[in-house]
């Protein structure tokens, strides 16, 4: 999941990859650095998420000999919605996030379905739990739900700790997430990792 | 090689095809454009307002290339590059070896000097790398031979860097 906040962007993503009922890997993170200012969280069928970040770091090269600057947020987040639209009828089955800087500097969010249709969020979870984490983020983000509440920008220390909580409300109930997560928070000086231990039922 | 002057030229018959040989054992289109890597264009424009071409051209993280010759050719030449170097890491998920990768332009540049039509690339390409083996220098031609080089120079008045380098190649200790 991500959260886009002023001046800086978090992009979060559990480490178990499960098949069934079984676990294949504790330690297998969905969450892919594209550039110092671009992270891409990616989920669902990992066969398909292994090649298309392959495509995605390919095309990022090929940009940057054709055009000697490095690929924006947005211009990642557009460039994919045609990569998976390209695949149709045929798609990638892979649930999106890009999370990042946009070119002045504040923190954005784009979320995408299997073939491509993407908008630009201040919020987003997506994956298995999804539902039970998007609500949480709606009311203590978007301050939906909630009367008299005096609507704060969220610090960054703030939203980390908020990312932790959810995934850590997840694992309680979601069997496919769990082992461990890997806190991705983008700033102007770069892209920082934290990571943080959960359940491991 | 020198042709003697006793003996008339019959250079201009044999000239005008790369698909054509000469009575001496020579390919005169190969010979001019290897020409033309010696004459080691001139890259700097007029002026300073527009943009200067740029001699050196990064290829991948690994490997770089310097050109001598036509401008536009080594342009063609290094996106070939860079697109081997992507499939390599695409597919393979590591760096090219540079030996593979100016064996693949020596295989694309033969191509021209025997095809009816074509003519053969008027660039010269210094290729630097660094691979698992190590740092490499090749030098590649019109003429689609490359050498494997510990030290080259190309291109106009390169004579006297070449000379510079053999004296003192063994004072350049990494």
């Amino acid at each position: 999941m991500a959260i886009a906040g002023e001046d800086f962007s978090v992009i979060a993503s559990d480490t178990r990859l499960s098949q069934g009922f079984s676990i294949h890997s504790r330690d297998l993170p969905k969450t892919y650095k594209l550039s110092n200012s671009t992270v891409l969280g990616a989920c669902g069928f990992h066969g398909d998420v292994l090649t298309l970040t392959k495509v995605i770091n390919a095309r990022l090269k090929i940009y940057e000999n054709e055009h000697h600057k490095k690929m924006s947020t947005t211009a990642i987040a557009a460039m994919l919605s045609t990569m998976l639209y390209y695949r149709r009828f045929f798609p990638y089955y892979v649930y999106n996030i890009v999370a990042g800087l946009d070119d002045e500097g504040k923190g954005c969010v784009f979320s995408f379905d299997p073939v491509g249709s993407y908008e630009r969020e201040s919020y987003r979870a997506g994956g298995s739990a999804s539902s039970m984490l998007q609500p949480l983020l709606d009311n203590q983000i978007g301050f939906k739900n909630q009367q008299g509440v005096e609507r704060l920008p969220l610090s960054k220390d703030k939203v980390v700790n908020l990312v932790k909580d959810v995934f850590i409300s997840a694992s309680e109930r979601d069997i496919y997430t769990g082992d461990g997560i890997i806190i991705n928070i983008i700033t102007k000086d770069g892209v920082q990792e934290e990571r943080f231990p959960l359940r491991r039922d | 090689m020198i042709v003697c002057l006793r003996r008339p030229l019959f250079r201009n018959q044999y000239d005008n095809d790369v698909t054509v040989w000469s009575p001496q054992g020579r390919i005169h289109q190969i010979e001019y454009a290897m020409e033309a890597v010696k004459q080691g264009s001139a890259t700097r424009a007029p002026s300073e307002l527009s943009a200067h071409q740029k001699k050196i051209i990064p290829i991948d993280d690994h490997v770089g290339v310097s050109i001598a010759g036509l401008t536009a050719d080594a342009r063609l030449l290094s996106n070939f590059m860079r697109s081997e170097c992507l499939n390599s890491r695409y597919a393979y998920d590591r760096p090219l070896p540079i030996s593979r990768l100016v064996a693949a332009v020596g295989n694309k540049s033969q191509i021209p000097t025997q095809r009816y039509g074509r003519r053969p690339f008027g660039v010269g390409l210094i290729v630097a790398g660094y691979d698992e083996m190590g740092p490499h220098i090749y030098q590649t031609c019109p003429s689609a031979n490359y050498y494997d080089c510990k030290s080259m120079a190309i291109g106009a008045r390169s004579q006297s860097a070449r000379t510079y380098l053999e004296k003192f190649l063994d004072k350049f200790v990494d």
